[in-house]
């Protein structure tokens, strides 16, 4: 992901290391070790709570996908490779990420009304700005708010009937009540909820082309629909690589709105719900962590692949 | 230079630390927590950990701490409520600092209990005071004491029962799925309410394990590859009455929208003419009763519809066990909370719920099933542990959710498949991993 990001508008503050070699002048007998140890010294405290955060738990995880850890127990047995047997032997535990094909479905919607969103407002439209807050907005509430308002929305009745029924399709339906309209209701909802991010990362990239080049071809009578084939589109694909990526990866591994709202019930566990419910309700955290490790291998290998396909090309509209 | 280098040293100490820290487990000693000969003996701060968040926000916990120090003037009890409590203690456990007293997780093992609390007396001393003992006996030893227990059955609004023409209680499921249908028939009442989106009022059904053959060891007897879905076993009659009610459409239309803290409303309303609960409902019916202007008397309890010799059984099970922290280092203090809690606090009278001294009498919500001479069967928990695993290993869960609400789900044909076919499943998941687990 981070070789994409440089193509943002690179504004953010960079968490590198001061560049070597930049050693005052003044005093260039005084280097030797300690010399060398300075960066590590400036270094040490984003290090230690990266490695405290991320790489010691990354390892334990995978050192307990090795054993039958119940969570709890001081005890924990060494069991090689069952964990990982466990997994590929037994097909209900891989049927679930069907559900993904639900969530992938509506990725694909949610980066068109990005993208379509994200073209219409860079154009100079009267309450731009009002438009871009209401798109944005929905990211910023938190998961757990948006499940329970979409509760009430999709409930019996609920809003979502009573609108319907406004326009004289009075449905009596449970849209969370059998699979098919639950998992789509849910996949609904993340479209909703993850538009706005899309939409902002295409809105930065297409603002940051060139402003000549519009007005190069509405002179030279350029309509809309051209200039976002022909300037737009090229003009932000390392973006919409990234929000591919992205959205894969988040389809493959949805969590928080579907185990709010139904809590995995009819139909509409996905991978992290089980792994989750085989860790703190079954006990087997050792299995769970497996799992883990094997989603986490799932979407590293479909990243690479898509790398391969579409390869990260230097963007030159000039 | 040199100060450099002790510094860079420094960090990269504490860098090392902070990686290997959380470790080091204190010493656990096999020390008995035991009760002060006399209250000036016990003294010290404790912490106790409640999943009660309701009781400690509203100060209720407070008034019991306040009552304690009148008999322990020396002893300052600090309350911390987790609403995620299975989990985050779960979580803790796994450092020393788990509070002085709490409640004992599902999560722990029972043969773990003694790697973690502080032995409260042997089995013969306490199983003669206290009921539900065994449910934390390990090796003779009791590890934990019950806070209350609760008896399974019905929660049912009595005026939606007699509008629909019904006196008497059901004595067969049969009957009791008749007396749904005349409900659906004769009033505007929703016969029964799964409460399915909550999930956890449908693990409250495997509380009835025992009503059906009139068997307090029947909990006990799954520890092994007995197919509990066989015909005419505890399981397969109880998850039987729950598929006929959804089946025949006798519940409500989309479980997955239900809401727990309506619903308390909606059954004292008479809306929902039936829920299946624990005992400890009733106390809170009454309530919502009181708060919506209705009659709190309406709320009745039947037992599961089952007889044995012309006489109903209900099974007694108990809630959360309140057991020391083996690293706590007032157990005196912590000892003293737990006697005084169960048995001068009044907590399980004021809750309803079924006492854990046996000498206390039954609560005023169950007079009913006094009245109408059910025998209370405490459940034996002698094979809880064996059982456990088995249902683990298994991944079925009779205590959390997930398989009742396949088969709602199943009922309701928003899954595919037949009864038959749904409990030969989980017979033959549970005989294989009854082959492999625990023991």
């Amino acid at each position: 992901m981070t070789e994409t990001t440089h193509t943002a508008p690179a504004k953010v503050p960079r968490a590198d290391a001061p560049p070597p070699g930049t050693a005052r002048p003044s005093s260039p007998r005084r280097g030797g070790l300690p010399r060398r140890l300075t960066p590590w010294l400036f270094l040490a405290v984003p290090l230690v709570l990266l490695v405290t955060f991320t790489y010691v738990p990354v390892a334990n995880m995978v050192y307990y996908s090795f054993t039958d850890w119940d969570g709890v127990s001081p005890e924990r047995n060494f069991t090689g490779l069952e964990n990982y047997r466990q997994i590929f032997t037994r097909p209900e535990l891989f049927r679930v990420f069907f559900v993904s094909f639900y969530y992938l479905a509506a990725s694909v919607l949610q980066i068109a009304i990005a993208l379509y969103f994200a073209t219409v407002l860079s154009f100079n439209l009267r309450f731009r700005n009002l438009f871009k807050g209401i798109l944005f907005f929905p990211y910023l509430i938190n998961g757990v708010a948006i499940g329970f308002v979409f509760l009430y929305f999709f409930q019996d009745g609920g809003t979502l009937d009573s609108v319907l029924s406004w326009f004289g399709a009075g449905t009596d339906r449970a849209w969370l009540g059998d699979p098919e309209t639950a998992n789509t209701s849910l996949a609904g909802v993340s479209v909703w909820r993850y538009a706005g991010l899309n939409f902002v990362l295409f809105l930065g990239a297409i603002q940051s082309i060139p402003a000549e080049l519009y007005e190069a071809a509405q002179l030279d009578g350029a309509t809309r629909w051209q200039q976002f084939r022909h300037i737009i589109a090229p003009g932000i694909r390392p973006v919409i690589g990234l929000s591919v990526i992205l959205a894969i990866s988040g389809s493959l591994s949805v969590f928080e709105i579907p185990y709010i709202m139904t809590g995995g019930a009819t139909g509409t566990t996905t991978f992290v719900i089980q792994t989750v419910k085989l860790a703190f309700q079954f006990n087997k955290t050792g299995l769970a962590s497996a799992a883990a490790v094997v989603l986490l291998l799932i979407i590293l290998l479909i990243t690479w692949i898509q790398r391969r396909l579409v390869p990260d090309e230097k963007v030159d509209l000039v | 230079m040199g100060k450099k280098k002790t510094l860079t040293g420094a960090l990269l100490a504490a860098a090392v630390m902070t990686v290997a820290g959380c470790s080091g487990q204190g010493t656990a000693t096999g020390e008995t927590a035991n009760a002060p000969a006399d209250p000036a003996d016990a003294s010290g701060t404790i912490k106790v950990l409640t999943h009660r968040t309701d009781l400690v926000q509203d100060g209720t916990m407070d008034k019991y701490a306040a009552e304690f120090n009148e008999t322990y003037p020396e002893v300052k009890v600090k309350f911390e409520a987790l609403t995620d409590y299975e989990g985050e203690v779960k979580i803790r456990m796994n450092t020393d600092d788990y509070g002085d007293v709490l409640m004992i997780p599902a999560a722990v093992a029972k043969n773990d209990y003694p790697k973690f609390f502080a032995p409260l007396g042997s089995a013969g001393e306490l199983g003669g005071k206290y009921r539900f003992s065994d449910k934390a006996e390990v090796a003779g030893k009791v590890y934990g004491i019950s806070t209350f227990g609760t008896a399974n059955g019905f929660v049912y609004n009595k005026a939606v029962w007699k509008k629909a023409g019904i006196t008497d209680w059901p004595t067969t499921p049969e009957e009791f799925l008749d007396d749904l249908r005349a409900i659906e028939a004769r009033t505007d009442s929703l016969p029964y309410y799964t409460n399915f989106k909550d999930a956890w009022p449908l693990t409250a059904w495997s509380n009835s394990i025992g009503s059906v053959t009139c068997d307090a060891k029947a909990n006990d007897k799954l520890g092994g590859a007995v197919s509990p879905w066989k015909r005419g076993s505890e399981l397969n009659t109880i998850d039987s009455v729950l598929y006929g009610i959804v089946k025949e459409g006798l519940s409500e239309k989309d479980p997955n929208t239900t809401n727990w803290e309506a619903s308390k409303g909606m059954l004292a309303k008479g809306e929902i003419a039936t829920m299946q609960l624990g005992s400890w409902a009733i106390s809170q019916m009454r309530a919502a009763a009181e708060k919506g202007g209705t009659d709190p008397d309406a709320i009745g309890f039947m037992p599961f519809p089952v007889q044995k010799g012309g006489k109903y059984c209900a099974v007694l099970a108990s809630d959360y066990q309140q057991a020391v922290n083996i690293h706590s280092e007032h157990k005196t203090a912590a000892r003293a909370w737990i006697d005084w809690f169960t048995e001068k606090s009044g907590f399980s009278a004021k809750e309803g719920a079924v006492p854990a001294l046996k000498t206390a009498p039954m609560p005023s919500t169950l007079q009913d099933f006094v009245d109408n001479d059910v025998s209370f069967l405490e459940r034996s928990e002698a094979n809880t542990g064996q059982v456990n695993a088995i249902d683990n290993a298994a991944e079925i869960g009779l205590n959390k959710p997930d398989y009742r609400q396949q088969l709602v789900d199943l009922a309701r044909s928003a899954r595919k498949g037949s009864l038959e076919d749904f409990f030969a499943d989980l017979d033959k998941r549970w005989n294989e991993a009854a082959a492999t687990a625990g023991s």
